[in-house]
């Protein structure tokens, strides 16, 4: 199972009892004053949770058991919610956001356009991807972010498409970055605008990706995610056609993914699903991620955003 | 080979004329199909055994993107007898091998990914989408339980023959099956298949208890 398709149950368990030393690799990373504490809260927490899920108890119905640990991973999620390990990348991303950074030395609080004006995070994340016309493109959160990073800032396109998602001991700038910008949107109804031509447009062809067979296995994304109620081993696969299952697809992205112990982004996942897809790789903010984030948060449109989450 | 290549191409041509005239709002579509395409071909890098070629779909998948999975009954029948066309046998004309052998192949999730090692044997990612024997209990459900099918269904020659040629090739059976084509592809050579409908079909397998 090294590189299978999915994660097993058991590894999922084994990811719950090492989330206590994540929290302190995290603890590392974050350098403010604040991260101790929450560091040892999010350890506290994680100890008692992760508790049931150890306890070895025999079931006698088997199937009954697998469902035990979905459950306490639920359970687990709920307490976690509260002092996530993605706080941290929250506090990093707003430092990014407002001290002036790059070869240009300007902050992205006084130059970067969410959508909303110059400098307004909240309530931009829920209500991307969207049309920008200086850009002349559909953009996703993370897209949009790393836009302004290499327009105003000056960064390098290149240099940041190098590593672009986050591995245990690195984690990117833009990552933290929309973890930050995310989290600004927390309590607020996904709103992609679908009115807007553009918007409109790009979400037909993320239709026309998801239903696009393809690679040596035949897949497409609706042959994992085109039903209700389907898995690939033990994980659950929304429907991203109905709203019910975009709203799983978008929600607690970014997200902390205890399986490698790492913040990650919507982006992301799109790249690891390509991968499960056996696709060869979507260039890093490439139209076809862009179109299919827009395909599935606005499917989800309507619904309360929670803000970043836990993921197995 | 190359006579169902043009077959294939054939029926794909009657199609692109065809194919508007069984869709409502079949134009958009078509429109937003080359479109997606011509994205998609910009979009992607060849990363590891995952070249950039893979994003081209072949003659049935084409067919398939092309009536959202349910080409019209006659193109179906004659894509079907193509892809059955294609099975080969092997040599022994046994078709059981070792149930044993076949739960490690059906657990193996490995295979054609771009962090997949190039040239290693791909697994069967069987359990991805299948229950099989009940003491694995981290089964997938995008395929139907194939818990006691030999029990349920039997094992004679000719159900023998059916998962032989189902696990080959998916698609003589059911020519959108979400199902891959482990032989067709050579992911699964007829030795290893063989193992496959020994762990499906032999009273022995912990499947059939
Ligand atoms: C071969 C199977 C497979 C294919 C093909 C596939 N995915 Fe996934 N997808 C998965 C698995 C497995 C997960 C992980 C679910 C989990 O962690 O619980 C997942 C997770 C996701 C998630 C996150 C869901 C969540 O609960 O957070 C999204 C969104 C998603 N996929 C979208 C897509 C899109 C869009 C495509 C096509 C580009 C695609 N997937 C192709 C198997 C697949
Ligand atoms: C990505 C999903 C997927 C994978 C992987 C997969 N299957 Fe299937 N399989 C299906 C689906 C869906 C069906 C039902 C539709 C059909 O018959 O095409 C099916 C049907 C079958 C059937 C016919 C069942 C019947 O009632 O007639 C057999 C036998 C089977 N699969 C065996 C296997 C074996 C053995 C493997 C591994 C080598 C495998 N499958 C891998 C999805 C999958």
């Amino acid at each position: 199972m090294k590189q299978a398709l999915a994660v097993s149950g058991m590894e999922a368990l084994v990811a719950l009892a090492l989330i206590i030393s994540p929290c302190l690799a995290v603890a590392q990373t974050a350098n403010k004053s604040a991260t101790k504490d929450v560091a040892k809260d999010v350890t506290k927490t994680a100890k008692k949770a992760a508790k049931p899920a150890s306890a070895n108890k025999v079931v006698a119905d088997q199937a009954e058991e697998k469902d035990e640990v979905t459950k306490d991973f639920e359970k687990f999620r709920a307490v976690m919610e509260d002092s996530n390990p993605a706080e941290l990348f929250e506090v990093q991303g707003e430092e990014f956001w407002k001290i002036k950074r790059g070869p240009n030395n300007v902050a992205l609080a006084e130059t970067c356009d969410l959508g909303l004006g110059v400098g307004v995070v909240k309530g931009a994340y829920v209500q991307m991807p969207r049309y920008f016309t200086d850009a002349d493109k559909v953009m996703d959160a993370e897209r949009r972010i790393v836009w302004c990073m290499v327009n105003k800032q000056g960064f390098k396109e290149a240099d940041i498409a190098k590593k672009p998602f986050a591995n245990e001991g690195y984690t990117p700038e833009a990552t933290s970055l929309v973890t930050y910008v995310a989290a600004e949107s927390r309590g607020m109804p996904f709103a992609v605008p679908m009115t807007e031509p553009h918007v409109q447009d790009i979400y037909e062809l993320g239709k026309e990706v998801s239903n696009y067979r393809a690679g040596p296995y035949d897949f497409s994304c609706n042959t994992c995610h085109g039903s209700d109620g389907k898995r690939i081993r033990m994980q659950n696969l929304p429907n991203i056609a109905s709203k019910k299952g975009a709203t799983v697809a978008v929600m607690g992205w970014p997200g902390y993914r205890l399986t490698g112990n790492r913040m990650l982004t919507h982006q992301w996942r799109m790249n690891d699903c390509f991968r499960q897809q056996r696709f060869p790789e979507p260039k890093y903010l490439s139209d076809t991620v862009t179109s299919l984030l827009t395909y599935m948060t606005a499917n989800a449109n309507g619904a309360i955003y929670r803000g970043p989450g836990i993921k197995r | 080979m190359k006579n169902i290549t043009t077959r294939i191409a054939t029926i794909a041509a009657t199609l692109v004329v065809t194919a508007p005239l069984l869709l409502a709002d079949a134009r958009a579509d078509e429109n937003y199909r080359a479109r997606a395409f011509a994205m998609m071909e910009k979009d992607f890098s060849g990363k590891g055994q995952a070249t950039v070629d893979r994003i081209q779909a072949d003659g049935l998948q084409t067919i398939c993107n092309r009536t959202g999975n349910k080409p019209p009954a006659e193109i179906t029948k004659q894509l079907e007898a193509d892809q059955a066309a294609g099975i080969k046998f092997p040599a022994d004309g046994k078709l059981m091998g070792n149930w044993k052998e076949g739960e490690k192949i059906a657990q193996s999730g490995t295979g054609f990914t771009w962090n997949d090692e190039r040239g290693a044997p791909p697994g069967g990612n069987c359990y991805n989408c299948h229950q099989l024997a009940p003491k694995e209990l981290s089964f997938g459900t995008v395929g139907p339980s194939l818990y006691q099918f030999g029990k349920l269904r039997g094992n004679t020659v000719e159900m023998q023959q059916y998962v032989y040629k189902k696990i080959f090739n998916s698609k003589a059976f059911n020519v959108c099956s979400e199902m891959p084509r482990f032989g067709h592809i050579g992911a699964l050579e007829p030795e290893r298949i063989k193992h496959l409908v020994a762990l499906i079909l032999d009273p022995e397998s912990p499947v059939n208890k």
